[in-house]
């Protein structure tokens, strides 16, 4: 931080090109989820605004703007006007560790394409999407209604439970790799093999838990419309509503981008080792598209699986996750020391 | 720079850990926290420790912490804790020796006067370095924690676990649960 | 640069209003919030230590208070749980069976 500002500049820049991708995940995909969701359930779903549909969401974003924003008078005020706020901080920090192309020599600099090159690496992005669950906590018990309670508490031991196997079967990953930094792991990907390969049972386990982390469907518990009437975001209207749901899909977005970057190869793709500009162009280009087919997955799991129990949730994430997870770190550990890794 | 981002952490972490102290309401004490452990975690990576900083966060404020909100939501704590208020008599000792306390490492430091801290060294900021002693040095203490958790897990276990019908009457009639100058005991839940 | 003795001197601040709220609270779960910010002190001024000392075992006890303090929390918290269902209240005065 104290080399000067060159550094900071293209932090600034890094950082904003991130920013645009994952701000308009949002928008792109709340139209890409109705359309998917008609589409296997057979109707035809919102046509009507412009080509296929296609501006629907700037539709929907001005019907946010222009509703009126209810406070519910028994509210906690404070922290039923935080919670929201509080929902899009991690959604929009996590991705700084996410490395999106090979690094780029500029003017004499090498510059890594990650907007924060960390040591930490994923422990940073683990450490910030584990606050996301304050959020949900806090709407719920502000809100001061039962079924939002009773939303926040779910999401609390939801999140917490499924936390582990995630952290678990991200620690397998690392093993082989030898580093925290996800450019690492990239790298070691292009050397050997993309990790979903002999990591097939962790990223299995990955993906579960990833669909329980950001509250979606089977797991979708916290809002549970058709028991809890939205459970945590039940009272909330207008642009607040509209911050939890940019807060879901960038959530979403964020853990598919390390998914992929973790199984799949992150920016890079097999046998193609472009340099330069074009290089970050199709890395950048690249990671974009990895991410698209993730969400795409997230859409067809959620309207294609119905909604968990709420014990069964729990048993799945203590009884069969955990110790699948577990078993994956020893088959790794194994694996790596054996030197088949 | 460095001073400017100790002083408004340090500034937050105070302030923060006096309302988890003074605030009657255990959910807005429970967030303070949050808060104060966030300013730690940020002094932690100014001091050369990035590793515990992320650490921090991730254990404390993730799961930690959200364990405590996770029980007062359970017990539902808000009402209950309206008429638990503060202790005047304990106040008035515990105050004094607080500042008793601050005063005395206050002078000490005056004393000693303020010697700049030790330049950070690679070796000390290295993740390598921190695992080699951890599993070479520390091993056994490391192995001991593993257990002490692992007894942990079975013991909240076992104590949270709802009792099977009939069980806790046998052992002690109900009545005797509830001490002597006690109200009635009441539905906490509405 | 900042001297060690800020570090310190923020870390007995916190660990005497941690002290204080230990000593005053009668609610069971405020008493722990404090200890947490007991520990918390505690384990900044290790840290601040290390890095004066060029030394990690500080980083290293940090570690391990963390692990402990999640076992901590996690039976401390479910022997609270175990109370307020037989007694409907997790006011420390208020248990007083053992007392005589």
């Amino acid at each position: 931080m104290n080399s000067g500002s060159p550094e900071i500049i293209a932090t600034l820049v890094k950082y904003a090109v991130m920013f645009g991708v994952f701000i308009n995940v949002a928008p792109i995909m709340n139209w890409v989820e109705r359309r998917a969701c008609a589409y296997i359930q057979d109707r035809p779903g919102p046509n009507r605004v412009g080509p296929l549909g296609l501006f629907q969401p700037l539709a929907d974003a001005a019907k946010f703007m222009f509703k009126e924003d209810v406070t519910p008078a028994a509210a906690d005020k404070l922290l039923y006007l935080m919670a929201p706020v509080l929902a899009l901080l991690p959604a929009f920090t996590t991705f700084v560790i996410v490395p999106f192309g090979p690094d780029l020599t500029v003017g004499g600099r090498t510059i890594p394409l990650v907007v924060a090159p960390v040591d930490t690496g994923v422990l940073l992005f683990l450490a910030l999407s584990s606050l996301a669950v304050y959020s949900l906590v806090l709407a719920g018990y502000a809100s001061n209604n039962k079924f939002s309670l009773l939303g926040g508490i779910r999401a609390s031991a939801q999140l917490i439970s499924y936390e582990l196997a995630l952290t678990l079967s991200v620690l397998a990953v690392l093993l082989p790799v030898n580093s925290f930094r996800l450019s690492d792991i990239v790298a070691w990907q292009q050397a050997h093999v993309w990790n979903v390969i002999p990591q097939i049972l962790g990223f299995f386990v990955f993906l579960v838990a990833s669909f329980a982390e950001t509250n979606r469907l089977p797991f979708d518990l916290p809002e549970a419309e058709s028991e809890l009437i939205a459970g945590f975001h039940t009272e909330y209207s207008a642009m607040r509503f509209a911050a939890f749901f940019q807060a879901e899909y960038t959530n979403m977005a964020a853990l598919a981008a390390l998914g992929v970057t973790l199984f799949f190869g992150g920016w890079s793709l097999p046998g193609v080792h472009l340099t330069g500009w074009l290089g970050a162009i199709v890395g950048l280009v690249t990671l974009v598209a990895k991410i698209g087919v993730c969400m795409a997955v997230f859409v067809w799991v959620r309207w294609t699986f119905p909604r968990f129990r709420y014990d069964q949730l729990m048993r799945l994430g203590w009884k069969v996750l955990l110790p699948l997870s577990i078993l994956n770190l020893i088959l790794v550990a194994a694996m790596t020391l054996a030197g088949w890794l | 720079m460095e001073t400017l981002i100790f002083l408004i952490f340090a500034a937050l972490a105070v302030a923060s850990s006096l309302v988890v102290v003074a605030h009657r309401s255990p959910v807005y004490a429970t967030m303070s926290l949050v808060v104060t452990l966030f300013s730690v975690a940020v002094l932690f990576v100014l001091l050369g420790a990035p590793f515990l900083g992320a650490l921090q966060i991730l254990i404390y404020a993730g799961a930690i912490v959200v364990l405590f909100l996770f029980v007062i939501m359970l017990l539902n704590l808000q009402k209950a804790s309206a008429a638990a208020g503060r202790r005047g008599g304990q106040l008035w000792v515990a105050l004094p020796g607080a500042l008793l306390f601050v005063g005395m490492v206050g002078l000490v430091f005056w004393r000693a006067g303020a010697p700049a801290l030790q330049p950070l060294t690679a070796d000390l900021v290295s993740l390598k370095g921190l695992a080699t002693a951890l599993f070479s040095d520390y091993l056994l203490p490391f192995e001991i924690v593993g257990l002490l958790l692992l007894v942990a897990v079975i013991g909240a276990t076992v104590a949270a676990r709802r009792a099977p019908d009939g069980e806790a009457s046998r052992l002690l009639p109900r009545e005797d649960f509830v001490g002597a100058g006690d109200e009635p005991r009441k539905e906490a839940r509405s | 640069m900042v001297p060690i003795s800020w570090y310190l001197m923020l870390a007995a601040l916190l660990f005497a209003i941690g002290t204080i709220g230990a000593l005053t609270r009668r609610n069971g779960i405020s008493i722990f919030l404090s200890i947490e910010l007991m520990l918390n002190a505690a384990n900044l001024t290790l840290v601040a230590y290390s890095r004066q000392m060029g030394d990690r075992t500080g980083q290293l006890i940090v570690f391990f208070v963390m692990a402990v303090a999640a076992a901590e929390a996690a039976v401390g918290l479910a022997l609270f749980i175990a109370v307020f269902r037989s007694r409907r209240t997790i006011d420390v005065n208020r248990l007083n069976l053992m007392r005589w």
